[in-house]
């Protein structure tokens, strides 16, 4: 065993073998330009190949070149591991891979560890040139072991130099490879990512990687005594590995739109990234609009014309759509606006998660505005309500909000490759004559709903306003046609409501102590909370809605059933215990706020604004003080 | 049956001819006396002398006075939001190459709140033809202080006179990069307008015509001085310009040939703060158009669409 190795009092556990695992959460970090994504990537692709359950989500600095060896440079990947499909980024994490000895403190400032993560660092840095570098590395090494890492140095560049010289750039395979090793991976399916994920390169590029990664792999074998299993289900189905954005991008052509119209914003740009490389082949486009408000007004005027539209954005854009999005209800343009949520208020957290838009998107504009605000759990969910979005926003003839988060956006998970259907796509736009004597307002007294005129369709031409108008979409202020105009519109979030299912309770169906109800990307981690708390004997429960406007019936029955019901969401509120505030000041989460008022239950909430995906951890933490309490 | 061949006799007739009445709709509800009258005739005379069918005319605009527009026009319309025409017309425009667009808007609506739009607007060249009414102020909203109201307008904004120099609409077009057609006329010039506009119509690419327009309720004085002193008035005249009549040239007897490839010059016309040209100031119909790029790859079957979407999935499948 290499003599500078193993660094940790504790010795190693069993050396010939497999310790298994239930699931383990690996990162690599490094600085940013030194590969470790790939590396994490490939990681995890391989994984999903061997029928484990997977989430990966990358660690992105916030300066596009900060200065190399500093924390804010630090970049990197988590990658979880499991034998169950994995739903969250999970807690601490339990093995590190650091390239220098500064990358870690930017994850221990976000509580990323725990005692007995294991480290595993380049050991470079102790023979490097410079004395201050020499004496950094090992006063790191000393903290890290001071806080109970175990820290495991790794010859990283002298191994990857043996290879080749100035294969330097190259340490990131040959760190798939030991992890391939640690890992117990299968190297046959490591070697097939590796030539796929460089497919594109020459030859002697992609064979350079292979031997990397072959010597990463054999390095481990012979030098590192962590093995560790962690058993799959047998793989049946072709699987795809992406992230919600692309999701939410495959989803739009899924669906057949033909026009995404968006303005860059973190951190919902990458999902026209994913568009924009596919969508022309698939008979759309993209326009990159002058702002946010053109953006959606090329939407709309897309949609009115027949050629559904889907705009895509993040808080503050949402609010600059905020007068368009009126204009769509009142005129009944369909229309799907997605917005992926990012810390606010105002520019707030650009990168991080925040679940803070929800109120906004169902209450932002002025006057009634009802519309259908729609929030997938999972990635797979990203992918299909887009195409689910599309299809009651023309039945409804209303904009159809989906609301992700950054947490969504940048998670990547396995999950069966989509089985794409004709039926998802939208129909060509119908230009037979329009009945002649129908209006284009021809509200259904029973559910508000109406068939529009698409121009072209002879017969069928009105003048679409946003001022308060008649059947015939003739302007008028008479008191009595606005109210009845208010009331149709209003009358389709009644009538689609009524077409959705009560939600599934998980867990305990008959009731229990406590329900914890969740929307959007914090189900993974809820239920896992709540899947170890009932382990423990706990009688609590989860309850996830996907749909906030209208919300889906039978909560209150559902409610009814737990003696306590509290939110978990990742927005603000005051804590009851904070100076100030009272039973009757404390401002809810925003969900809690929406289930007080419509279910007149005394919901409670467990929420912040710490711009971080929730860890199942914090989560039974919860559970466990308010049941024991 | 009497040995006729009906068939050979039945002699090919469009399916419809449109009458104005066909592009008629309602009782337009402007002050009398206000220009849009002017404009509303002229642009029932183009769809019928083009024959337009109703069912592929569109006219998009923004909120004002003007903006109410495409109410009285029996085609589809599009009465959005505030400054935000040109948004809705490019997204209608983007995949529709079908229908033909119009777009009426105010100087308000344009110029000000929706300025950025404008702007980005002349820069796509998307085929349209746009209608600025030009009161010099806001009319909707009772005489407020409009970015083109002459400095030191009264207004309810500016009851002492309004501040700043205004902007020149027509320059600031002409300084957009792809800027493809600008012209100039008058409400109260029938004939000009409507050769004017269907010049505007003709050009294939975001033909801007800025109409020069009487309000008479809050704006009486700006137009009034160049409607009664014919001197502040310079028609433009070229082959490939604006066509003027005898009897409007006769009327307007200040005269310039002016090649509308000459962008130097239009520049130096448009920023006249005396006289008025009217007619074609720039055409460029090689401009690049985004609406051709928008039209590219229409009408895809769900074989193509669902192929090229597994393709790209391949990509992601491990
Ligand atoms: C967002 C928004 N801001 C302000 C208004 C109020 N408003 C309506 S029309 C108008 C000005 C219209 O002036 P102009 O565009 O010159 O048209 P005109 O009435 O003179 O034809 C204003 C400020 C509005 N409808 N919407
Ligand atoms: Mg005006």
């Amino acid at each position: 065993m290499n003599q500078r190795n193993e660094v940790s009092d504790t010795p190693v556990q069993a050396t010939d073998r497999q310790v298994k695992l239930k699931q383990h959460v690996v990162e690599i970090i490094s600085d940013s330009g030194e590969g470790a994504q790939k590396a994490g990537q490939s990681f995890g692709a391989v994984c999903a190949k061997m029928g484990n359950g997977v989430w990966t989500v990358e660690i992105i600095p916030a300066d596009i070149q900060p200065p190399p060896r500093t924390k804010e440079s630090a970049s990197g990947i988590r990658i979880r591991v499991g034998s169950k499909k994995m739903t969250n980024a999970g807690d601490e994490a339990d093995l590190v891979v650091a390239f220098n000895e500064i990358a870690p403190y930017s994850r221990i400032d976000q509580h990323a560890f725990k005692k007995g993560t294991l480290i595993l660092i380049e050991s470079m840095w102790a023979d490097h040139d410079a004395p201050e570098v020499r004496e950094n590395y090992a006063r790191a090494l000393a903290d890290f072991k001071e806080r109970g890492y175990r820290v495991f140095e790794i010859p990283m560049e002298e191994e990857c130099l043996r290879v080749a010289p100035g294969a330097k750039r190259g340490k990131n395979m040959w760190v798939l490879g030991m992890l391939c090793h640690i890992y117990n991976r299968d190297l046959s399916i490591a070697e097939a990512q590796v030539a796929h994920s460089f497919r594109k390169k020459s030859e002697a590029v992609v064979d350079l990687n292979l031997k990397l990664l072959r010597a990463g792999y054999g390095w481990a074998a012979g030098n590192l005594e962590l093995r560790f299993d962690i058993p799959a289900m047998e793989q049946k189905q072709d699987m795809v590995v992406m992230n919600g954005n692309e999701a939410l991008g495959f989803g739009v052509l899924a669906a057949g739109i033909e026009v995404c119209s968006m303005y860059p914003i973190t951190p919902a740009t990458s999902a026209s990234h994913q568009l924009a490389e596919s969508i022309e082949q698939a008979g759309g486009l993209i326009h990159q609009a002058e702002d946010e408000i053109a953006a959606i007004g090329f939407a709309i005027g897309s949609s009115y014309a027949g050629k559904t539209a889907v705009t895509i954005t993040s808080g503050p854009g949402l609010a600059l759509k905020t007068e368009f999005i009126g204009l769509g209800v009142m005129a009944e343009v369909p229309l799907v606006i997605i917005d992926v949520q990012r810390g606010g208020p105002s520019t707030g957290l650009p990168t991080k998660v925040e679940q803070g838009d929800l109120l906004a998107a169902l209450y932002g504009q002025p006057g009634d505005t009802p519309k259908i605000v729609m929030a997938p759990s999972t990635i797979e969910e990203c992918f299909h309500f887009v195409i689910l979005a599309r299809q009651i926003a023309e039945a409804f003839r209303v904009p159809v909000m989906i609301l992700t988060d950054a947490n969504l956006a940048t998670g990547v998970q396995p999950f069966p490759r989509p089985q794409l259907r004709p039926e998802w796509l939208a129909p060509p736009i119908d230009q037979s004559a329009w009945q002649k004597g129908v209006n284009p307002y021809a509200w259904s007294e029973e559910t508000g709903m109406s068939k529009r005129p698409i121009p072209g369709q002879k017969d069928g031409m009105y003048t679409l306003t946003g001022l308060a108008h008649t059947e015939a979409g003739k302007v008028s202020y008479s008191p009595e046609q606005n109210q009845h105009g208010v009331s149709m519109r209003s009358r389709k979030m009644a009538a689609f409501g009524n077409s959705l299912k009560p939600p599934r309770v998980h867990g305990d169906e008959s009731g229990g102590d406590l329900l914890v109800v969740g929307w959007g990307s914090t189900r993974g981690a809820i239920e896992e909370a709540v899947d170890s708390a009932r382990e423990s004997g706990y009688k609590v429960s989860a309850l996830h809605l996907h749909f906030l406007s209208p919300m889906e019936p039978g909560l209150k029955e559902i409610f009814d059933r737990f003696k306590k019901v509290i939110t978990v969401e990742i927005n603000y509120s005051d804590a009851p215990t904070d100076p100030m505030i009272t039973p009757e000041n404390r401002r809810y989460s925003q969900l809690a706020w929406l289930l007080r008022a419509q279910t007149l239950t005394d919901v409670d909430c467990f929420s912040n604004v710490h711009g971080q995906p929730l860890r199942p951890g914090n989560i039974l933490e919860m559970i466990t003080s308010r049941l024991n309490h | 049956m009497f040995g006729l061949n009906l068939d050979a006799c039945i002699i090919d007739l469009p399916e419809k001819y449109y009458t104005l009445h066909d592009y008629e709709k309602g009782v337009a509800r402007w002050c009398p006396g206000c220009g849009d009258h002017a404009v509303l005739s002229a642009v029932q005379r183009l769809c019928k002398e083009e024959q337009l069918p109703p069912e592929k005319t569109m006219f998009v605009s923004g909120i004002g006075c003007s903006s109410r527009f495409p109410h009285y026009m029996n085609t589809y319309g599009f009465h959005g939001l505030h400054g935000r025409a040109f948004p809705v017309a490019c997204g209608i425009k983007f995949r529709r190459p079908d229908l033909n667009v119009f777009v009426v808007t105010g100087d308000g609506d344009c110029c000000s709140i929706g300025a950025g739009h404008w702007i980005h607007a002349i820069r796509y060249n998307m085929n349209m033809t746009v209608l600025l009414f030009d009161n010099q102020i806001y009319g909707m909203t009772k005489k407020q202080t409009s970015p083109t109201s002459p400095m030191g307008t009264m207004s309810n904004t500016h009851p002492h006179g309004s501040v700043l120099p205004p902007i020149n609409p027509l320059l600031t077009t002409l300084g957009v990069s792809n800027v493809s057609f600008v012209a100039q006329t008058a409400d109260w010039i029938p004939s000009h307008l409507y050769a004017t506009i269907r010049k505007a119509y003709e050009h294939p690419g975001f033909s801007f015509v800025k109409i020069s327009m009487r309000c008479p309720k809050f704006m009486p004085a700006a137009v009034d001085a160049k409607v009664s002193d014919k001197e502040h008035v310079c028609l433009l005249t070229h082959e490939n310009g604006v066509p003027v009549d005898d009897a409007t040239g006769r009327v307007f007897s200040n005269h310039l040939e002016h090649d509308p490839t000459d962008m130097n010059q239009a520049r130096q016309l448009a920023a006249n703060e005396e006289i008025s040209y009217l007619g074609l100031l720039y055409q460029n119909k090689a401009a690049l158009r985004y609406d051709l790029y928008g039209a590219h790859n229409l009408n895809y079957t769900p074989e193509q669409k669902i192929a090229a979407i597994n393709q790209e999935l391949e990509r992601f499948t491990v």
